[in-house]
């Protein structure tokens, strides 16, 4: 049925070593090859997720006790526009897509993506964009001088951006430097969709890709759906503050609310766009450690383009306080209520796969798992957010930071490190250290949940999120000092895994070709995969090639 | 099934009461009495103010949501512990070093199953389409278009970072704190003159924005007398937190009662002549281009003073009021609000006094 090769490439280690470092750096800046973008991808996001958790870090000293003076007013409101920001466009988004970029390929059996020089294009206008919005750090003027950052919050609220609230600079380079980086991020998503739809190698039908392919053609529809509001909204704001133009200002016309419309109708998908990557990198990774199939293949991929769907109309949830009138508010309610569905069906499938399964704890599996628990809890207090009048109470609280953070960063970003622990001994060719994993694993998940589980009860208490400082005598204090204590631990486990990262590139045991007796077909190449992925063109003939391969006497297209 | 389902409720019911006594428990029912003197213009005879959390409602609509909202975190609860507890549950009955001797090879493949799948669409769907009707229901109730009978009027526009009060049925115009009949709804409209604010006093009713170019409405109704505490939920700038909201709910009559209030407010500002040094530095200097005085300036850019020393607390709930931290205030914003719109006037000692003395005058 299946006639993949698996004949290992040597690659010529001594050779590579002889080659001066700036022929070896050119050769990476000058690549169009979807694996070594897709390395750049992460590393630069993990290099802005430490420089965002650095910000996160200062803010949550500046609040461990009411009236700090660590920060001024200023500064703060800087970092949290910085931090949301760059966790958002600079970590979340690259990461992701960086991934999507090196697995897709060899995950379908192509050689490359469908536009290697369009990828390459991608990548760099997210690093330059990256690095215009941080260069404000040095170059911007804002409303209280020079050298300063945006300080306009990451969602940017008109008429907050207007040249009479925000002077000087700063936000211009929020803008631009947000736009740049977006280009770069439709060129990716157009690449993901084409890639799917058009470089599958023989016998792999759509209900045959992995469920991450599926996903990640759903992200890329996403992409290009929601990034070109946001840039039209930009290009439109640039406009009032550059050249006279009004249209988020009241004063004259315009409308503070239309900015917001635009905003979130990319803003949610945005979200989705963080968590479906996620979810597949889940669903790759609990059906290769439970050692079963995953379960419900073809309602996963039905609820992954429900999901798709229905996020493109439930935005207007972020604005339920705005005043839409109970029309408005009731139908987009109805919607975010009815989201829940397919995201909750995802969930019972993962567990599902777990069910009866022989499950190893490795760390891959270790991430996953935190992931499925901490997405429950994210999943939970966002039904409650769609509850318009409790929203009304907690919108714009801290049970709302709460509630995201167990959704990015108890869901997207332990489903990122899960997936770097997985496919790391693929991209290098050597096993991550088991014994550091897990305690970066262990401690990420305790400061994890001793940071953000008390923001509910802060919020829930009465206080609003971005304010640098807050109120004695309001019952906050405790709260917030359990919520700075967990950071540490968090720096540690983050510390510990760059270190794993690090160390495990000459120190690692040698994984060989598939170090996780795993499925799918980018664990039938070389670890590390030859530049052009594959010897022979593989064929494929169910959705688990590999599992065809080790049990000829069962394989998988019987049961599809 | 049914006696799934009724240790189900017994769990609910397990869970709220775990949940209520915890709040209960981090809610201390009133603010320590050295901190009440500091807070609380003892003028009033309010009863102190507590945590403003939702959980202690003191109006209709805080009260419909408070309800709800066990309602909602029971559900939640509820199908927290169920996946919680089958996710728990596979980890431990299914890890390798439990099942290994279980012989060799691969556990059994399960691709799938039709009833439990539908079983597990078909039961949250039911689920969110209760919640739907629940919320559609309850906005309905809540959020009003037009006035409650008999309801007070109050027209509130945000500024950075202060809040301003117009009572158009009685002529007041006043800042930061909101006199309040208890007792009758009030019918707020909010505005804003230049960024997105956001009005909440959570014991009160939820938030609504404060837009540009955008009235909304909220209504409420103290249930009972006391001070309600808040701030700005929407981020506006600089000084977003220290944006506080404070309310005063006053019973109708008696000398600290809501109509003795208006009746002051009414009154034109104190015109003493000890104070006329005073009131010559404030027509002098850059106040009276903000500050609105009745009858002396007309200012708008910032709070009305005309009966200034009638509020508890300064620069929109940084500091109580009293002479030391106006004066303060006045010497220099910045040490107690960074980043405030009002500037230094570098004032000498001397007019400093004079100024002070004189606002200290506006009752």
């Amino acid at each position: 049925m299946s006639t993949l090769s698996t004949t290992p490439v040597r690659v010529e280690e001594g050779a590579a070593r002889a080659v001066p470092l700036a022929t070896r750096l050119h050769a990476w800046a000058a690549t169009v090859d979807h694996k070594r973008l897709g390395i750049m991808y992460v590393l630069a996001g993990l290099v802005f997720f430490v420089i965002g958790g650095i910000e996160a870090s200062i803010m949550r000293a500046q609040l461990a006790r009411p009236g700090n003076d660590l920060v001024s007013p200023e500064v703060f409101n800087q970092l949290f526009t910085m931090h949301g920001t760059t966790m958002v466009f600079l970590v979340g988004m690259p990461i992701l897509l960086g991934m999507g970029n090196y697995l897709i390929p060899l995950m379908i059996g192509a050689r490359d993506m469908a536009f290697p020089r369009l990828n390459a294009f991608g990548f760099w206008l997210f690093l330059f964009g990256g690095l215009l919005l941080y260069f404000s750090y040095i170059g911007a003027q804002g409303l209280y001088g020079t050298a300063v950052a945006p300080d306009v919050g990451w969602f940017a609220y008109a008429p907050l951006t207007d040249r009479t609230f925000s002077r000087g600079n700063s936000t211009d380079y929020w803008i631009l430097g947000i736009m740049v980086s977006g280009f770069g991020s439709i060129a990716t998503g157009l690449n993901l969709v084409v890639t799917t739809l058009c470089m599958r190698c023989k016998g792999m039908t759509l209900m045959r890709m992995p469920l991450m392919a599926w996903m990640m053609l759903i992200v890329g529809v996403l992409v290009l759906t929601a990034l070109g509001p946001l840039t039209a909204a930009q290009v439109m704001l640039l406009f009032d503050r550059n050249l006279g133009a009004h249209f988020f200002d009241p004063q004259e016309g315009g409308s503070a609310i239309l900015w917001q419309h635009f905003f979130w109708f990319f803003g949610h998908p945005e979200v989705y766009i963080l968590i479906l990557p996620a979810f597949g990198f889940v669903s790759e990774i609990v059906p290769t450690f439970s050692r079963k199939v995953i379960f419900g293949y073809p309602l996963m991929v039905a609820a992954t383009v429900a999901i798709g769907f229905i996020s493109l109309s439930v935005w207007a949830h972020h604005m339920f306080a705005v005043g839409m009138g109970p029309a408005l508010n009731a139908f987009f309610s109805a919607m975010t209520f009815m989201i829940a569905v397919p995201t909750g069906i995802k969930i019972f499938n993962w567990i599902g796969t777990m069910w009866g399964g022989r499950i190893r704890f490795a760390s891959p599996m270790l991430f996953a798992t935190g992931f499925v628990a901490m997405f429950v809890i994210g999943g939970l207090t966002g039904i409650m957010l769609a509850m318009v009048p409790f929203d009304w109470q907690v919108s714009d609280s801290y049970f709302v930071v709460g509630h995201f953070h167990y959704v990015l960063f108890g869901g997207t970003v332990f489903a990122i490190f899960g997936a770097i622990h997985y496919w790391y001994p693929k991209a290098f060719g050597r096993m991550l250290n088991e014994t550091i994993a897990k305690w970066s694993f262990w401690l990420l998940f305790a400061g994890f949940n001793l940071t953000f589980f008390p923001m509910h009860i802060s919020g829930l208490l009465g206080m609003p999120r971005r304010i640098y400082t807050f109120q004695p005598d309001r019952g906050l204090e405790l709260w917030n000092l359990l919520s700075s204590s967990g950071v540490p631990l968090q720096a540690i486990g983050v510390t510990l895994i760059v270190w794993n990262l690090v160390r495990s590139l000459r120190k690692g045991a040698i994984a060989g070709n598939d170090p996780w007796d795993a499925w799918t077909l980018e664990w039938a190449t070389t670890s590390p995969p030859p530049e052009h992925n594959f010897d022979t063109a593989p064929t494929v003939g169910s959705r688990r090639p590999l599992w065809d391969l080790k049990h000829p006497e069962d394989p998988d297209g019987r049961y599809e | 099934m049914r006696h799934f389902s009724r240790s189900l409720s017994v769990v609910n019911a397990a869970l709220i009461l775990l949940f209520a006594s915890r709040l209960s428990a981090s809610t201390p029912p009133r603010l320590a009495p050295d901190a009440i003197s500091e807070i609380c213009d003892p003028s009033t005879g309010l009863p102190m103010p507590t945590i403003p959390t939702m959980f202690d409602p003191a109006s209709p609509p805080a009260a419909d949501i408070e309800t709800l909202s066990w309602l909602l975190l029971a559900i939640c609860a509820a199908i927290f512990v169920v996946v919680q507890g089958a996710l728990v549950h596979a980890i431990l009955k299914y890890r390798a070093a439990k099942t290994a001797g279980d012989g060799e090879g691969e556990p059994r493949q399960v691709y799938g199953s039709n009833p439990v799948e539908l079983a597990w669409t078909v039961i949250p769907v039911v689920i969110v389409f209760v919640l739907t009707l629940t919320s559609v229901r309850l906005i309905r109730e809540i959020e009003r278009t037009s006035p409650p009978e008999n309801a007070l009027k109050v027209v509130v526009i945000g500024h950075q970072w202060w809040w301003e009060y117009r009572y158009p049925d009685y002529g007041i115009v006043t800042a930061n704190e909101l006199v309040v009949p208890a007792g009758r709804p009030i019918w707020l409209e909010l505005h804003s003159a230049d960024v997105n604010h956001s009005w909440w006093v959570p014991q009160l009713a939820g938030k609504t924005d404060c837009i540009p170019g955008h009235p909304n409405n909220l209504w409420f109704e103290a249930e009972r007398a006391g001070v309600f505490l808040g701030q700005c939920a929407e981020y506006c700038g600089t000084q977003h937190a220290n944006m506080l909201l404070r309310v005063e709910a006053r019973e109708v009559d008696g000398p600290l009662g809501f109509d003795a209030w208006v009746a002051n407010q009414q009154q034109p500002p104190v015109d003493d002549e000890t104070m006329r040094r005073g009131k010559e530095v404030f027509l002098a200097f850059a106040c009276q281009s903000c500050h609105d005085i009745a009858g002396v300036s007309d200012g708008a850019f910032g709070p009305n003073l005309t009966h200034l020393m009638s509020r508890a607390t300064i620069g929109a709930g940084v500091a109580p009021l009293d002479r030391d931290t106006l004066r303060q205030w006045i010497d220099d914003p910045q040490t107690l609000k960074p980043g405030c719109n009002m500037p230094s006037l570098k004032l000498d000692d001397a007019q400093l006094d004079a100024v002070v003395d004189y606002l200290a005058s506006l009752r």
